[in-house]
């Protein structure tokens, strides 16, 4: 069931007074709804892509129940149109409740968006989270946005010059929590990785690393370089830049007692992200994971050369699962993502 | 920066999903109801999200004769049925290809060297030493004789690895048997060993009673006799006992949820703050709480205790039959399938609160709750007539179906008068989270695959509830003639339970 309300060359005041009228009716017509209530997602998009942005967010926002607000972006436009929508889906089961989905469509010009912060503050929900997601760039968008929420969804893969995303996380980071979707991509690595060295006779092994080798999607750079600051990060490694050569990036990172050579390799892949990652070290031990159907396959290498090979279970995300894990992430805060930037900014500098 | 130090690994900060020791999981009751319900489909859900150990196995036992191969079409049509999310095929094929099944009779001692047989050969795949854990989900009385037999086998013990098993509920029958059998399960494993499960407890909104009590300052000062006037714990289901009669003939209402899921409640709500949230800190607090419950005597069960039993009547429109009509239930039964109970806790935070318990089948409306309900305001500045009123503040804390927490306050109905109304403030799981919970039996299997027993039940606890309701099991079982009370299927329960909450009190409407 849908109310609806929409209004050309609009102001801010008026589209919040609408939303409350349709609270209000949805609450009397409908004894089981309940409006959303985990936070407000702002969405900052071109208007003739706005629909396959809608598309992206439509299976996260089934378990996402947020006010969304999205800003259509057309480049010349003077005024401010709105359309509200509240939604609850079918309540047919007794005792169920009809969790509102309430959407704003705000359609602007780029003339609004270095103010865009004061055309959105009147129509976000008080005291939840505001994370802020400009998936087509509008920096100057996410600037003003970013005066009002306290996280911002990126994509470092977005930008096609690794060394500038990586800088632009990283300013951003300054002012709100950044939700990286690069770094998300790289989760399941970060976690395998730090299962593959726990058994405690296998710890002593993170102090021997020698050579770290991640391979990526050609256009996953991003993703590829996290991971590899998030080990420096954590190791202690001093990183150090990494050149052009063999068809990817090289270097080096300085641990306590030894170099460790690190190498990114492009591949050719379907999805954005990671295709392997293998660790070795000065002892002649090994460890790799490599994407497999259902999972990773997981290699371990004894100092007698003998290998093990098994697969680690996990469904793959795709990107819709990792748009939904990054929504997810307002919630939280993963402490290792900013020493992990600055040790990747490092090695791409 | 971190150093490394062989003592810790420094790359698990951070991570949402933790490390989990190799692990070969042995489910005794494989093809039961529970496993193909609940453990199946958990384990299906663990390796979806890429929970499971990276290195596990899992093993099925029951008395059927079956290969492999027919194991995993029985485990792939469970968990195809039952889980929360519709299965990926590869992770299924995956999951599966580890799956063994060896068949026999559980009290064949000389049959447990074949599963020795099946672990060794499991073990020697890999050269990595694997944990092994022992889920007992079959019937109460192989409880001692698989540990036994797993001891005369000697497959307590693993060279190399931890050993744990994990048992159902219910231990034990009453406070003897409960503990004959930890007599028997401690002659085998240590207590840290043991992971006796209570599902209540791996539920989000159970754990939440934790995040409310000590995660909020507010409630603190008011958390204690000075201003709770009483507490409601309300377990209430709509359905009768389905395909159950058997099991809960034998069981009835007190031991099928008060022994062990209630009482857990209760020990939520009372328990003092733990130090830490480690698993002996907060089960020291749940014990404390009640070994401060003193067993009634026979004249106290009369007083303070109420049983009855569903007699036919209408559940959502729907006639059913009582509970004597049910299938497989003897006409003459007496057992109860309704318990109300008045506990109190004495200590100097709850010394004269009443905690009423209630739980029953086929009542009006499936609810698990916790109904706290503060003082009356103590002078009354506003005229009550042509309102409601001022009521007493009550915070509910509902486990299911609607999970959440809601708080009723007194408010102005607008207008020229000053008239009072109740309203309430509430929170709901549903709309303020993202995504959906993970089952219980996620997060209990994960836990005890882990080492982590702060959701389980120690031994000292189960002792401590049988403690309480064994009294009330004689009294009624010594019972057997003054006549069974009944409520009609579809109602609050019996109205004699109403002067369990003493004055002028009554329950919460269903």
């Amino acid at each position: 069931m849908d109310d609806v309300w929409g209004e050309r060359d609009t102001t801010p005041a008026r589209i919040e007074a609408a939303l409350r009228e349709l609270v209000k009716r949805r609450h009397l017509s409908e004894q089981a709804f309940v409006p959303a209530r985990v936070l407000n997602l702002v969405v900052v998009a071109d208007r003739e892509f706005r629909g396959e942005v809608e598309n992206r967010l439509e299976k996260v926002r089934e378990s996402h129940p947020s006010r969304l607000v999205l800003c259509a972006v057309e480049p010349g436009r003077r005024t401010l149109d709105a359309v509200a929508q509240m939604a609850t889906p079918d309540t047919s089961r007794p005792g169920a409740l009809a969790v509102g989905r309430e959407r704003v469509e705000l359609r602007l010009g780029t003339k609004h968006l270095p103010k865009l912060d004061t055309i959105v503050d009147p129509l976000l929900m008080s005291d939840l989270a505001t994370m802020v997601w400009s998936p087509h760039g509008h920096p100057e968008a996410v600037d003003a946005l970013s005066r009002l929420a306290q996280i911002a969804l990126i994509d470092s893969h977005d930008e096609p010059a690794v060394g500038r995303g990586l800088t632009r996380a990283a300013s951003l980071s300054e002012r709100v929590y950044v939700v990286d979707l690069a770094w998300l991509r790289s989760a399941p690595w970060r976690e395998r990785l730090a299962a593959a060295f726990d058994p405690p006779p296998l710890r002593g092994m993170l102090g021997q690393i020698s050579k770290v080798t991640v391979r990526h999607r050609e256009d996953s750079v991003a993703a590829a370089v996290l991971l590899c600051g998030w080990l420096a990060s954590r190791l202690g490694w001093r990183p150090e830049g990494l050149m052009s050569g063999r068809g990817g990036l090289r270097g080096h990172a300085r641990a306590r007692r030894h170099e460790v050579t690190v190498a990114l390799e492009p591949m050719q892949m379907n999805a954005p992200g990671l295709d392997g990652v293998a660790i070795e070290t000065a002892s002649g031990t090994a460890v790799s994971l490599d994407r497999a159907p259902g999972g990773l396959r997981s290699m371990r290498r004894g100092r007698d050369g003998r290998e093990e090979h098994w697969t680690v279970l996990g469904a793959s995300r795709g990107e819709s699962g990792i748009l939904g894990e990054g929504v997810r992430q307002a919630l939280l805060r993963d402490p290792t993502y900013r020493p992990a930037l600055a040790a990747a900014q490092a090695m791409v500098a | 920066m971190t150093a490394v130090a062989a003592a810790e690994n420094p790359l698990v900060e951070g991570l949402e999903r933790l490390p989990v020791p190799a692990t070969t999981l042995v489910i005794f009751g494989a093809t039961g109801d529970l496993a193909r319900r609940k453990l199946l489909p958990a384990l299906y859900n663990l390796a979806h999200e890429g929970a499971l150990p990276e290195r596990f196995n899992l093993v099925g036992i029951s008395r059927a004769e079956q290969s492999d191969d027919e194991f995993r079409a029985l485990a792939r049509e469970a968990i195809g049925s039952f889980s929360r999310r519709p299965p990926d095929q590869l992770v299924l094929d995956g999951l599966l290809e580890r799956a063994r099944y060896v068949g026999f009779d559980f009290g064949d001692a000389a049959a447990y060297g074949r599963l020795g047989e099946t672990l060794s050969e499991l073990d020697a795949e890999s050269a990595v030493p694997f944990n092994r854990a022992y889920y007992l989900s079959t019937a109460p009385t192989f409880f001692p004789v698989i540990t036994s037999a797993l001891k005369e086998a000697g497959l307590h013990r693993a060279e190399q690895g931890d050993v744990r098993v994990i048992i159902e509920k219910p231990f034990g029958h009453d406070l003897a048997s409960a503990r004959s059998l930890q007599g028997v399960v401690h002659e085998v494993f240590r207590e840290r060993q043991v992971f006796r499960i209570d599902h209540y407890l791996g539920k989000e909104t159970v754990q939440n009673v934790l995040a409310f009590r000590f995660a909020n300052f507010m409630f603190e000062p008011v958390w204690n006799r000075n201003y709770i006037d009483h507490v409601e714990i309300t377990a209430a289901e709509d359905i009768g006992i389905g395909s159950r009669a058997g099991y809960y003939d034998n069981a009835g209402a007190l031991r099928d949820l008060v022994q062990n899921h209630m009482l857990q409640l209760l020990t939520l709500v009372c328990m003092e703050p733990p130090a830490s949230f480690e698993a002996n800190k907060v089960r020291d607090e749940k014990v404390k709480v009640l070994s401060a419950i003193t067993p009634p005597t026979p004249e106290e069960v009369a007083r303070t205790t109420v049983r009855a039993q569903y007699s036919a009547g209408t559940v959502a429109g729907v006639e059913v039959p009582g509970y004597r009509e049910e299938e497989g239930v003897p006409g003459d039964s007496r057992t109860e399938t309704y318990a109300a109970l008045r506990l109190e806790v004495h200590n100097w935070r709850w010394a004269g609160v009443p905690f009423v318990l209630r739980t029953g089948k086929r009542l009006a409306r499936k609810v698990t709750e916790i109904a706290v309900q503060l003082k009356p305001v103590p002078h009354l500045a506003f005229q009550s007539s042509g309102s409601l009123g001022v009521r007493p503040n009550q915070l509910i804390l509902t486990v299911q179906p609607n999970e959440g927490v809601s708080l009723s306050l007194g408010a102005k109905i607008p207008g020229s008068r000053m008239r009072i109304t109740p309203v309430n403030m509430e929170f709901l799981y549903g709309t303020s989270f993202m995504s959906e919970s993970p089952e219980a039996y996620e997060r209990l299997i994960l836990d005890a695959m882990r080492g982590d027993a702060t959701l389980f039940t120690r031994n000292d606890e189960v002792d401590a509830q049988w403690g309480i309701i064994d009294p009330v099991l004689q009294t009624w079982e010594a019972d057997t003639s003054s006549p069974l009370l009944t409520y009609p299927a579809g109602t609050a329960g019996p109205p004699e339970a109403d002067a369990l909450l003493g004055g002028d009190r009554g329950w919460r409407h269903l």
